[in-house]
């Protein structure tokens, strides 16, 4: 920090924020989007900043650099960067304090990267900045790419952006946040769209950095495994307003504010399953923005709200130890009584019987640029009526492709689908109507899946034509049925997808896909764009509709929790090929795939018990020039030898019902997992 | 989640329905439209050459096509805009000027918005070589000079509005199907066409009621665009002895039957009024067009 700037008396917090309130101003009113935030983070401190979207966190990281939308203000409170009023600063100021004293890290890594500049030069540009030489500072930012651990930042600087992957990109994105010692550092959402493997390897390079820098971080987050796992102290936020705040460790093992315990009783972990009851839920909805709260901002939400609650807004009250809860009835948050009644009786899946849906050896090779593209290599597995198979993999291991082959929308090159024992057509064309409304799809997104110019109506109706060929006042009664089954009122009728929140969205989508009566819905990410609250709901309809009609399930996420809840049986893909299918709960207590077992470690728990980590070397390697022997054994941790890169392991059955492709036999496997996480190995070149 | 989220629920409530939202919506929209001045001041001038298209002569002082010994009279208390070699009233002809414009160039465009969406539908949905094919013959026509096919058609099928209204919506076809092609190719990637497939849905109906809907903002806004190219088209090939056929009051007539004056002394009444009507007309729909554009890009 140049000496112009540097502040008189060294300021005790990084950042403080004092009973800010942020508005944004919409058609002419101002909207309350943060009430009265006051929070301090410490030097050298992590905070996590929690809460649903909408609820004013990035709102909050924006206000503090100062970069609300033209229609946001600061109406009133205080903002104090390393002690600087930050309110006060304008133009060249501001744009110092930027500069030097703040950086900010986002969630869509390729978004804040130049795509036309080479990395050296971006990197460089933040040395240049503060008038170092262009030499001087090409070599600093060789230096800031070896501090985040890139192997060869050589190679890397005289790349662009685009040719490096997510995981990269966030790494040069870091290397250039903390190039000039900031006082504090905004990470929001940094890792959200990146693979859990890549996620726990940034997430380990920021908390590595961050223990040795001693930056102070503000850590914005929807995951709360991720905030269990690299912050000190957590904020919750709802409504713009800061409802508990503590110790991290306290706040999500002794909650004391019913949104925080509803937020922990939303996300499936411990190992819980469908088969254990519904999840809990948080009934209702955000209240929209800037409404008036004169009370508490949680009750119209809350199941312990009192008369109080509507009339007197809860003090923060204090805890004792740092941990302050906003709610009059704090002693009792934890006895919640429970939203959505956990009884469901699903009926047990008959594996005896012959297999609704099988795939036999299919493959897929997509052409590119002259090039063959394995994307699906010889996958085969077969799924039952009433059964839930989980897909399993990280980006690019062939999940989406192989659904969409099932379905019909790619062709595959080699291998057959049979339903109920028939062939089924590799395109759509070759299919008759009841085999296409046998098989449907809920997408990832239901923004690009549902038609925005369509009202609800139009979309179920024209479902319910093409699909069970009903028409007039039968579709009418039956589209009614529909709504109701996944609960989508029927005020809702003539609403556009627009019209409706990203949980309305999907419900729609998912009653779309059952118009037909589908024996075999395909759900591509279904909850991955939703927030934990929706993300339950939207998983208990699923189950329900399965208790309900016996529709098979393959369901593919990123989101091992969610897998290991729906799934009774779960296929793990690497690179087009399958390396392990088996039970559920075989696949996640183990012994399992060494792929597996990266991909289980890589996953941050809520419950603060850290597993062996394992971690997996670098990037997965492109599907156009796979591996020689296992395609794994490049990023393998229990890599043998010569024979992983000799010869492909076939997929074999180690125990009833479990398959896997591996050199180790399983009780090797079961020894070695056993005996904990191995010990780094020297990386084998591709 | 990220920032930018965060600030657009700023704008429009992320979670729960508001049943007014839509309405809302197109309220705002029709409201920003009325607020920008671009876009008022356009419909202004187009508004008034409407109106004057609509009521033609029965309004005008005089009648337009009336010939009188009083010629070339210098604008002044009888005639405000002058009078013609013929003696006709120049304000009287510039009113009733915009008539056969104002048919032709709007039909000319709605032709060739037709045209254009139907071939770029069918280009940018099925992509390959019902693709390849068509935009090799886009490119090769928009290779010509406009002019010069205009021309060469009005020639070959003689010259009458409706087959101007024919050759200006032929010629803008494939300029409008490259702009329908482009915002196609965005939408046939969204899940919704896939889920359109998999219901057995054929491509003519995913093409006109699934996809069709979703790009009509930027057809509007190509309509307009294009309106202000019809109007231009048609009074160069009317000036060109193309177009518009005399005796009608046109406006490019009136140039051309007059620009020769020009060089014998100071008759520039009988070219300047009529020039500037056509100019208000085209820079009052490009006007529209800007205003529509910056409401709807947004």
């Amino acid at each position: 920090m140049s000496e112009a700037t540097a502040p008189v008396v060294t300021a005790q917090h990084a950042l403080e924020l004092d009973e800010l309130d942020v508005v944004y101003r919409v058609r002419g009113r101002d909207r309350q989007v943060l009430r009265g935030v006051t929070l301090n983070v410490g030097r050298g401190e992590a905070y996590g900043l929690v809460g649903e979207s909408g609820c004013g966190k990035s709102t909050a990281a924006l206000a503090i650099v100062q970069y609300l939308p033209r229609n946001g203000f600061v109406r009133s409170g205080a903002i104090r960067i390393d002690g600087r009023d930050v309110l006060a600063l304008s133009g060249a100021k501001l744009r110092r304090l930027r500069s030097e004293s703040v950086s900010m890290v986002y969630q869509n890594p390729g978004a804040a990267l130049n795509p036309s500049i080479r990395v050296g030069k971006q990197v460089a540009e933040v040395f240049s900045l503060r008038g170092v030489g262009r030499d001087e500072a090409l070599g600093h930012a060789r230096e800031a790419l070896t501090t985040v651990q890139i192997a060869d930042p050589g190679s890397v600087m005289e790349r662009y952006p685009h040719q490096l992957s997510g995981g990269m990109q966030q790494r040069v994105i870091i290397a250039m946040a903390l190039a000039t010692d900031p006082a504090l550092l905004i990470l929001d959402e940094p890792t959200t769209g990146l693979d859990a493997t890549v996620e726990a390897e940034v997430l380990d390079l920021v908390a590595g950095l961050q223990a040795e820098l001693h930056t102070s971080v503000l850590f914005i987050s929807h995951n709360l495994g991720v905030i269990a796992k690299m912050c000190d102290r957590v904020g919750i936020l709802y409504a713009g307003r800061l409802v508990e705040e503590g110790a991290t460790e306290t706040v999500l093992n002794d909650p004391r504010h019913p949104y925080t315990v509803g937020l922990l009783r939303c996300v499936p972990r411990g190992g819980v399953r469908k088969d254990h009851g519904r999840l809990d839920t948080i009934p209702g909805f955000l209240p929209n923005l800037g409404e008036e709260l004169p009370g508490c901002v949680f009750t119209a939400r809350c199941p312990l709200v009192e008369q109080v609650c509507r009339a007197v807004e809860p003090p923060l009250i204090d805890l004792g130890s740092g941990h302050a809860s906003r709610c009059h009835f704090h002693e009792r948050a934890q006895s919640l009584p429970r939203v959505t009644a956990a009884d469901l009786v699903l009926p047990a899946v008959d594996r005896s019987a012959d297999p609704l849906l099988r795939f036999d050896d299919l493959g897929k090779v997509f052409k590119q640029q002259g090039h063959d593209v394995h994307a699906l290599v010889g996958v085969s597995a077969a799924i039952w009526p009433g059964e839930t198979l989980g897909l399993v993999g990280e980006s690019g291991s062939g999940k989406t492709t192989l659904a969409r082959a099932l379905l019909g929308i790619v062709q595959p090159t080699s291998g057959a689908v049979t339903l109920d024992g028939r062939d089924l057509s590799g395109t759509l064309g070759g299919r008759s109507a009841d085999e296409m409304r046998a098989l449907q799809i809920v997408f990832q997104n239901p923004d690009s899946a549902l038609n925005r110019r369509h009202q609800v109506r139009r979309i179920l109706r024209r479902s319910l034509k093409k699909l069970a060929g009903t028409t007039g006042a039968a579709a009418e009664q039956r589209m009614l049925e529909l709504m109701s089954s996944v609960r989508l009122a029927e005020r809702y009728v003539s609403a556009r997808p627009g019209q409706l929140s990203g949980g309305l969205k999907q419900r729609l989508a998912i009653a779309r896909a059952f118009a037909g009566d589908p024996k075999l819905v395909v759900c591509d990410e279904p909850t991955s764009a939703l927030d934990v609250s929706v993300q339950a709901a939207i998983l208990n309809l699923l189950v329900e509709l399965q208790a309900q009609q016996r529709v098979s399930y393959l369901f593919i996420s990123h989101d091992l929790g969610v897998v290991r809840y729906m799934s009774d049986r779960i296929a793990v893909l690497y690179l087009g090929r399958l390396m392990e299918l088996g039970p559920s709960e075989v696949i996640y207590s183990g012994p399992h795939h060494p792929y597996t077992e990266a991909l289980l470690s890589a996953v941050p728990t809520i419950d603060g018990a850290e597993r062996e980590r394992i971690r997996l070397e670098g990037d997965i390697p492109s599907a156009a020039n796979p591996p020689s022997g296992c395609v794994f054994h490049t990023r393998c941790p229990r890599f043998l030898g010569p024979i992983c890169v000799e010869q492909e392991p076939p997929l074999v059955e180690v125990e009833q019902d479990h398959l896997m492709r591996c050199h180790i036999p399983l009780e090797e496997l079961r020894e070695l997992q056993a005996a904990g996480s191995p010990p780094a190995r020297e990386t084998v070149a591709p | 989640m990220s920032g930018m989220t965060d600030a657009a629920a700023g704008i429009e409530p992320a979670i729960g329905l508001v049943p007014t939202e839509a309405k809302i919506a197109r309220r705002e929209m029709l409201g920003q439209l009325v607020r920008s001045k671009t876009f008022i001041a356009g419909a202004v001038l187009v508004g008034w050459w409407v109106f004057w298209a609509i009521v033609g002569a029965r309004l005008t002082p005089d009648d337009p096509l009336e010939i009188t010994d009083a010629i070339l009279i210098g604008p002044g208390a009888g005639h405000w805009f002058g009078t013609d070699s013929l003696g006709r009233d120049v304000l009287s002809r510039v009113l009733a000027g915009a008539s056969d414009t104002m048919k032709v160039a709007p039909l000319a465009t709605l032709l060739g918005i037709v045209g254009g969406t139907t071939l770029g539908l069918i280009t940018g949905y099925f992509k390959g070589w019902v693709d390849e094919a068509i935009s090799r013959v886009i490119d090769a026509v928009l290779a010509l000079p406009l002019i010069v096919i205009a021309v060469t058609a009005l020639v070959a099928l003689g010259s009458s509005n409706v087959t101007l209204i024919i050759v200006i919506g032929a010629v803008f076809t494939p300029i409008v199907a490259r702009t329908v092609r482009a915002a196609v190719l965005g939408e046939r990637e969204l899940d919704y066409v896939s889920a359109a497939k998999l219901r057995g849905e054929r491509a003519p109906y995913i093409m006109f009621a699934e996809i069709l809907p979703n790009i009509i903002g930027p057809i509007v806004v190509e309509a307009t665009v294009r309106l202000g190219y019809a109007i231009f088209a048609v009074a160069g090939l009317t000036f060109l002895g193309f177009g518009v056929q005399p005796p009608a009051p046109d406006w490019s007539l009136q140039i051309a039957d007059n620009y020769t004056l020009l060089n014998a002394g100071t008759y520039e009444w009988t070219v300047l009024f009529p020039a500037i009507a056509i100019a208000t007309l085209i820079v009052g729909v490009n006007l529209i067009a800007d205003g529509l554009q910056q409401v709807l890009d947004r």
